[in-house]
């Protein structure tokens, strides 16, 4: 049933219905509202778990770390600087292969202080070996929720459910939270056969030498590759039980004859969806939403590509002195197929800028160039920028190549 | 697709109106979506949050850029000079003032007739016996547009509050309604 | 003469003691240097705390010396996460032991560094937080580990790599960190300080802790004889003299109240215990006024120590043999 919830209440809800033993969180906007909630359900007595407050993220991460590696169910969530100060943890979490589910109410990174969403958060602790699975909308954070933990503990891998903080975990809408015995039936007790016991002794986190590191690397990475089949297997079985799917690894929404398709991660694909049915006007157009941002699912994405001369990577997040991060990923994945679409890369809604509809028509104008750009933050205002930075967003291809040259 | 704007200060409970608002919608069968212009506000500070409706899903995130009316819950905001931005022609402002419309100075161009003025502050005193406006205006606002009945507000009440804080403003919302006269902004509601 | 009783034979004590059911958490053919105080610390409280445990171990030494992988010197479950967040790997451990309603008290280990500086935040947390964690802190006094780098435990002038003499400075300038008082002030039921010289004081106080519900801590002096300068198979004299200058008081708090200490009878002079030790070498020269400076100010710090601590006491030094045979599997509790 459809129930007015905001975000973070229906995500603590869902997070309860998935029976977590241990939580541990620090607060930072924009997650309170989640922590919060599981907090007051826990006082009320509609969940059980060990809730502990920790004196930082890093503490938050660690003791979940401990908590799972002793055999318990684990959350936690946080944002920004706090999956920074986490991030050494979250290698550790991952390369031990401590299954646990992790909220990224995904927000800017300071400096400058910005409380506001966008994605470096996330961006930044990508190579850390979690599955990173991006929702569109609170429906899908609730459902990749639950999914999540189905995902980690098949594959005994970390997931980073990231939702766009505030856009989000602060907005009220109708959300449908499942009744318990279906996620029961979903979600199975975790029993982690690497599980600390004293009656079967065993040693985790040793010394590893150069004759077995790049095993464990190589052994990691295909773990999490082989991962896509069960983000997929748990989108489809989640979807035979609750009539929804939240996206697999990635979904294709618009018509197949589009040349043009524009791929984004998070919640700007609503705002974009409805600008499209309002610029009727301009082209057809192919919305692609990454889901699986790790593992990257390169033969989806070229499936899905199919047809397109030009594809807008959107994305919320920037690689300074480079780019588009996703975007650079994309263009690899698509590098070599014969009929490859042109490949523009734009940031957009940085620390917490608004994203208009009308974005979607500067979009579909900005590629109508004869090379696309190399880059460009599409929302910057020209005005605003100091003297000195004038003109370099409107050419920086052309300078960029100047100066190698000279 | 109705747009609406709320405008308070930190501590008027301008978050929970725009939930208040959109849960009494839902409620009613309706899609609805809230949310603050999010801030790192303290009390006191100017704050916005926006509610939209309509009967088809709301997918879009963006702020809301042209609403079809304004909730405004501290006069004194009327001052400041984009508060009105983008407000619809024909849209309606619901303020919070002691003054009628009529007695309202019409500065920083404001269409007077597009404005509606409810002693909030004065009426939740007399209630609640704190300067809470929210929940008296959006009182006011259902009477006014009748987008949905004074019950569904009841209903969203009694899921955020219990008890006395309930009562009290169940008590607070007949008696802003009683002020306002009903179905005024139907037409536009309905448009 | 007519006996029932068979004669006692020093050989069947030897047979009784070597067949006592006795459990190491630690197995020898670990990869310690010659003499390792950390080690021989970690066995002794393996011992004593028995087999019903698991351990969150920092890393540092003892972490890289028990775990070269595929092996691993562990009879306990033992987990090694990061440098700096022991405390909380323990506490999560502790957490989930609760919340699956088993016996949950858990060891943690980490040296000085792990302890006094990069994970006292996690260590602090822990212990506010009540968690029911028997928190050991190897404290040989610098970062062994990486090379023998000062930290906030290394004693006021001594010689680190970071911390070298020469002409505008005697070895490290800052004092040694007073941790167990700073431990003590979050009002935990037990902190104690011991020494790998005391093995059966050290015994008695791991299952002191172990047997108290809440946060316990331990800091156990633990010589290096690399990192320290020191013949390897004088460890145990070097240890034994810290505390007999009264250098390093052996002492017990409960709710940061003192409540017991181990007396020193015959106060030895710090100079018995510097200049045994390669990283106190510079301060004997006695041609430099700052020498004979710093002696006479570490000298102070002992004879305070001893002040403040009530360490004078009467008679014979004891003998740390009490006790030592009665540890069996799983200490305290089988004893």
């Amino acid at each position: 049933m459809l129930k007015a919830l905001e975000g973070s209440q229906a995500i603590a809800q869902t997070v309860a219905l998935c029976r977590p033993q241990v939580v541990a969180a620090y607060p930072i906007t924009p997650q309170t509202h989640i922590v919060e909630n599981i907090a007051k359900l826990v006082a009320d007595g509609k969940m059980d778990c060990e809730l502990v407050s920790v004196e930082s993220e890093f503490s938050a991460a660690s003791l979940v770390l401990g908590a799972a590696s002793a055999g318990s169910r684990t959350y936690t969530a946080s944002a920004s600087q706090g999956i920074l100060l986490m991030s050494e943890v979250l290698y550790n979490i991952a390369g031990l292969r401590v299954p646990m589910v992790l909220t990224c109410a995904n927000r800017a990174i300071s400096a400058p202080l910005s409380i506001w969403n966008d994605q470096q958060d996330s961006m930044a602790v990508r190579d850390a070996g979690w599955i990173q699975l991006y929702c569109a909308d609170n429906q899908e954070a609730v459902d990749t929720t639950i999914q999540a933990y189905r995902i980690a503990e098949a594959t005994e891998l970390p997931v980073m459910v990231c939702m766009d903080g505030f856009t989000l975990t602060h907005t009220l809408e109708p959300i449908d939270i499942p009744e318990q015995d279906m996620v029961d039936s979903y979600l199975p007790p975790f029993n982690f056969k690497r599980a600390l016991d004293p009656a079967n002794p065993t040693s985790v986190g040793t010394l590893v030498s150069p004759d077995f590191y790049s095993e464990a690397r190589h052994s990691h990475h295909h773990a999490l590759l082989d991962a896509a089949d069960e983000i997929i297997a748990a989108d489809n079985d989640w979807k035979q039980l609750s009539g929804r799917s939240a996206g697999g690894l990635l979904s294709v929404d618009g018509p197949d004859d589009a040349r043009i398709g524009i791929l984004t991660l998070g919640s700007v694909f609503g705002t974009l969806s409805e600008a499209r049915d309002e610029y009727t006007e301009l082209p057809p157009t192919k919305l692609i939403k990454l889901r699986s941002y790790r593992p990257f699912p390169v033969d989806a994405l070229r499936h899905a590509c199919a047809g397109l001369t030009e594809l807008i990577v959107l994305e919320r997040a920037i690689s300074p002195g480079y780019g588009g991060i996703v975007s650079a990923e994309v263009q690899m994945a698509l590098s070599g197929k014969p009929d490859m679409p042109r490949i523009h890369s734009f940031a957009v809604g940085l620390g917490g800028r608004d994203i208009p509809l009308d974005i979607y028509r500067k979009l579909h104008a900005a590629i109508k160039v004869p090379e696309p750009r190399a880059f460009s933050i599409i929302d910057v205002e020209p005005e605003k920028l100091p003297v000195e930075d004038h003109g370099i967003e409107s050419a920086n291809t052309d300078s960029n190549q100047q100066r190698s040259i000279s | 697709m109705i747009e609406v704007r709320i405008h308070g200060r930190g501590g008027q409970g301008n978050v929970v109106a725009a939930y208040l608002l959109a849960t009494a919608a839902i409620n009613e069968g309706w899609h609805a979506q809230a949310f603050p212009a999010f801030g790192a506000e303290r009390r006191g500070a100017p704050v916005v949050a926006f509610v939209r409706l309509n009967h088809t899903p709301i997918k879009r995130r963006s702020q809301v850029l042209a609403p079809d009316y304004l909730i405004i819950q501290d006069e004194a905001l009327m001052n400041v000079p984009s508060i009105t931005d983008g407000l619809k022609s024909g849209g309606n402002i619901l303020l919070n003032a002691a003054n009628s419309r009529d007695q309202y100075p019409t500065e920083n161009n404001v269409d007077n007739s597009n404005l509606i003025t409810l002693p909030a502050t004065h009426l939740a005193q007399q209630y609640l016996g704190r300067p809470v406006p929210n929940t008296a205006l959006l009182s006011a606002f259902l009477k006014l547009t009748d987008l949905l009945p004074h019950s569904s507000l009841i209903q969203s009440l009694e899921e955020r509050f219990t008890g006395a804080v309930l009562e009290k403003n169940i008590a607070l919302i007949e008696a802003a309604a009683e002020t306002i006269p009903a179905n005024l902004w139907k037409q536009n509601a309905n448009a | 003469m007519k006996t029932n009783k068979r004669a006692v034979t020093a050989d069947m004590l030897v047979h009784l003691r070597k067949n006592q059911p006795r459990f190491e958490g630690i197995e020898s053919g670990h990869r310690a240097c010659l003499g390792c105080g950390e080690a021989l610390a970690a066995r002794l409280v393996t011992e004593a705390a028995g087999p019903e445990v698991m351990i969150a171990n920092a890393t540092g030494c003892l972490e890289i010396f028990t775990t070269p992988w595929p092996e691993s010197a562990w009879r306990l479950p033992w987990m090694h996460s990061l440098f700096e967040n022991t405390g909380a790997i323990a506490a999560g451990m502790e957490a989930a032991l609760k919340a699956q309603g088993k016996p949950t008290k858990v060891l943690a280990f980490g040296g000085d560094g792990a302890t006094f500086d990069i994970g006292f935040q996690a260590l602090s947390g822990m212990l506010e937080r009540g968690h029911n964690v028997l928190y050991v802190c190897f404290d040989n006094e610098a970062y062994m580990n990486t090379g023998i780098q000062r930290s906030s435990s290394t004693p006021h002038a001594a010689m680190t790599t970071t911390s070298p003499p020469g002409s505008e400075r005697m070895g490290k300038r800052h004092l040694k960190k007073n941790i167990l008082t700073i431990v003590a002030a979050h009002q935990i039921p037990y902190a104690a300080t011991t020494s790998v010289a005391y093995a059966s004081d050290l015994r008695k106080k791991v299952r002191r802790a172990m047997e108290i519900e809440g946060p316990t801590f331990l800091q156990i002096h633990s010589p290096c004889p690399l990192g320290w300068g020191h013949d390897s198979a004088h460890s145990i004299k070097v240890a034994r003299l810290a505390v007999q200058t009264g250098l390093f008081p052996v002492i017990e708090l409960e709710r940061s109240e003192l409540i017991g200490s181990m007396p020193i009878r015959h106060p030895r002079p710090v100079t018995d215990y510097l200049k045994l030790q390669q990283r106190f070498r510079h301060l004997f020269n006695k041609d430099d006024a700052r020498a004979v400076e710093e002696l006479a100010h570490i000298q102070a710090l002992a004879d305070h120590n001893i002040k403040h601590y009530c360490l004078d006491g009467e008679g014979m030094d004891a003998l740390d043999s009490d006790g030592a045979d009665t540890v069996r599997r799983g200490g305290m509790r089988w004893a």
